[in-house]
């Protein structure tokens, strides 16, 4: 009985929900599918699609998901989108195999389907949004250590995660392919961390004992940068040598706050979610998308789309005493 | 005819002093390849680096010397660190004192649970804290959310606590020692601590003698959780973050440098010096292998191979000769 009464209750909050967005039948109606509510991460993501949103006029962002990181959970938010008729979705997937049946058959309805952050199966989605790709990272990174080092150049070193994690060997392949396009830097060594605070923090004091002439370090890993941050700190390097790499402001506002990190770099989410929306809008405004395209996303330029339709929004989005601050609230 | 040992065979019959000898060696080796390695500042560094590791070995030694086994000091560890974090988020003006006696406090309870599903469900304690390992570890992403903790976050006495210099140790290495000299006290002169040995040296013979064997493995699981508890509070402050990972798998260091230490993993045989040396000696090889470059992959293998190593010795040294009781007659 008491069950009934909920599902009654979930049921009129549904339709209620429907009823709201039917008042702006002509608008552009695009289901923003998370991972999880309640996340900094993509509430910064919802703010940059309800930017789009505005800049476009005739939109209109549905912000939905479930309460946990589960598959399951985000097939009833997408059900739900379908029955409102929604004219896009664009999903940050919990499961890339398990979200495919239900968003072919979203498409079946002409519903245009992208997935941004988290991919799905191809055959699942017209395209998908990588905040950015690894050359674009290994650029980024190597550009950071550049700029606390300077114009004379000088040492640096690398600090990784294990020496078996797939993504972090192929940041630190790019670097090295960009390495040579900064004539005054020079690696002298890459050490892992493992991504355990100790192990990190314990081979960071061993680069800085080892290299008196040590000028960067770049840690790629979240784990690594703030162990870095930290070791540098404690052992009085705070501007002989600098801490940069990919982490996340919330865990690294403190560490800019003290000087061992200058700057950094992670995907910014609001830049995401803005070029999600723009790129579902365009979709289900008559522009072709899918294997080798291109779509024009706003003040982010134009994306390219590679021939599994997948595509990269920009180079890492870079973090320093100005903006940390402001994005340490929100991820 | 009397079978008296030579003066060496005496001496090596101490591991502890092959150990030492061991430890002393391999500094002066490493130092004449680096030289800063063996700088007083290095060296102080590096016992500020193991203090962690001394203090879970002694305990754990104590644990294992009465046949049991606390696999869970490392999640009890993380769980501790993590809820005194939060209380500093959440009550900056608490005292650092307050935080270190809290901690003691909540590890002991931890620690308490251990031991009366050992004690009085009667659960093999390596079943016991298999299971508490993961549960104190999951309730750390509970409480936390899977957020992090952050050095902004914590206040400067929080942090400055472990750090404080006196005598050109830190607070931290002064607590190490304070504790081996306690533990070693505890050991050999308190009734409880003859008593442990007593029990693990042999069950039966204990229970005749009026010793209640639950009772004691209860109260080593209260010390050895007192003692992981004070170690959370000191790595998370020391390392400046806390996460749900934090010392992952350090449990199996610790067992590690009991084992190299000498203490029988079948129980009855061990030493606080025998423990601390045997963590000492892990940490001089986790610091060293990183200032001598040596490949990540062959650290791991070089560590592996130090523990099976001091295994075989163990066994060996612990074979218990047959005695005869009867002369044989030679007519």
């Amino acid at each position: 009985m008491k069950f009934r009464k909920s599902l009654l209750a979930a049921a009129a909050l549904v339709f209620g929900l429907a009823t709201v967005s039917a008042q702006a039948a002509d608008n552009i109606r695009v289901g923003l599918v998370v991972k999880s509510l309640g996340n900094g991460f993509f509430e910064a993501a919802r703010d940059g699609a309800m930017e789009a949103a505005k800049e476009v006029g005739n939109a209109e962002v549905i912000y939905t998901g479930p309460t946990s990181t589960t598959a399951e959970g985000q097939i009833e938010s997408i059900n739900a989108l379908m029955a409102q008729h929604v004219d896009a979705i664009a999903v940050s997937a919990n499961d890339p195999n398990a979200l495919a049946p239900i968003l072919k058959r979203a498409m079946q309805r002409g519903i245009k389907v992208i997935s941004w952050d988290s991919g799905v199966a191809q055959d699942a989605r017209i395209v998908h949004l990588n905040p950015s790709n690894n050359e674009l990272i290994g650029k980024t990174c190597v550009k950071l250590a550049a700029d606390v080092v300077g114009d004379g150049g000088g040492d640096i070193a690398i600090l990784s995660a294990t020496p078996t994690s797939t993504n972090q060997n192929i940041w630190i392949g790019e670097m090295k392919k960009a390495l040579p396009d900064y004539s005054g830097l020079k690696l002298v060594d890459t050490v892992y961390g493992d991504d355990l605070a100790d192990k990190s923090y314990r081979e960071t004091v061993a680069l800085l004992k080892k290299y008196p002439d040590l000028k960067a370090i770049v840690a790629p890993t979240s784990v690594g940068i703030v162990a870095a941050a930290q070791a540098v700190e404690d052992q009085n390097m705070v501007g002989k040598v600098f801490v940069t790499g990919l982490g996340l402001p919330s865990e690294l506002a403190g560490h800019v706050e003290k000087g061992s990190v200058k700057s950094f770099a992670i995907w910014n989410p609001i830049d995401l979610g803005y070029s999600a929306m723009m790129i579902s809008y365009k979709l289900a405004t008559g522009a072709q998308g899918g294997p080798n395209s291109k779509i024009e996303a706003g003040r982010m330029g134009t994306i390219s789309f590679d021939e599994n339709g997948d595509g990269a929004m920009s180079e890492p989005f870079v973090y320093d005493a100005s903006n940390v601050e402001k994005f340490a609230k929100i991820f | 005819m009397t079978n008296t040992p030579t003066p060496l065979a005496r001496i090596l019959a101490h591991r502890e002093w092959i150990l030492a000898a061991i430890i002393v060696l391999m500094t002066v080796g490493i130092g004449t390849q680096e030289a800063f390695f063996i700088s007083p500042d290095n060296l102080s560094e590096l016992l500020d680096d193991t203090a962690i590791l001394i203090m879970l070995a002694m305990v754990q030694m104590l644990v294992i010397v009465t046949r049991c086994i606390d696999l869970s000091v490392a999640s009890n560890l993380a769980l501790t660190g993590m809820i005194v974090a939060l209380i500093n988020v959440a009550h900056p003006e608490t005292p650092a004192l307050v935080t270190l006696v809290m901690s003691v406090g909540i590890g002991a309870v931890l620690g308490a649970f251990n031991g009366i599903l050992v004690w009085l469900v009667g659960i093999p304690s390596i079943v016991v804290t298999l299971g508490t390992m993961s549960i104190y570890r999951g309730m750390v992403f509970l409480l936390s959310g899977g957020e992090w903790v952050n050095a902004h976050e914590m206040t400067p006495q929080f942090l400055a606590f472990p750090r404080e210099v006196t005598l050109g140790l830190t607070t931290l290495s002064w607590l190490a020692i304070i504790m081996i000299v306690l533990v070693a006290l505890f050991c050999r002169y308190s009734a409880t601590g003859r008593a442990i040995f007593a029990i693990g040296g042999n069950p039966k013979a204990a229970v005749y003698a009026g010793l209640n064997v639950g009772k004691y493995q209860f109260i080593t699981f209260c010390i050895s959780g007192a003692m992981a508890g004070l170690c959370g509070y000191l790595w998370v402050s020391r390392f400046a973050v806390a996460y749900t990972e934090v010392a992952l798998a350090f449990e199996l260091q610790v067992v590690a440098a009991c084992v190299i230490g000498g203490i029988s993993i079948a129980g009855g045989i061990g030493s606080v010096w025998g423990a601390a040396l045997g963590a000492i000696f892990l940490g001089l090889i986790k610091n060293a292998l990183p200032v001598l470059g040596i490949s990540p992959f062959w650290q791991m293998a070089i560590s592996g191979g130090v523990i099976v190593l001091a295994v075989i010795i163990n066994s060996r040294s612990e074979k218990q000769v047959g005695r005869r009781i009867l002369r044989e007659v030679h007519q």
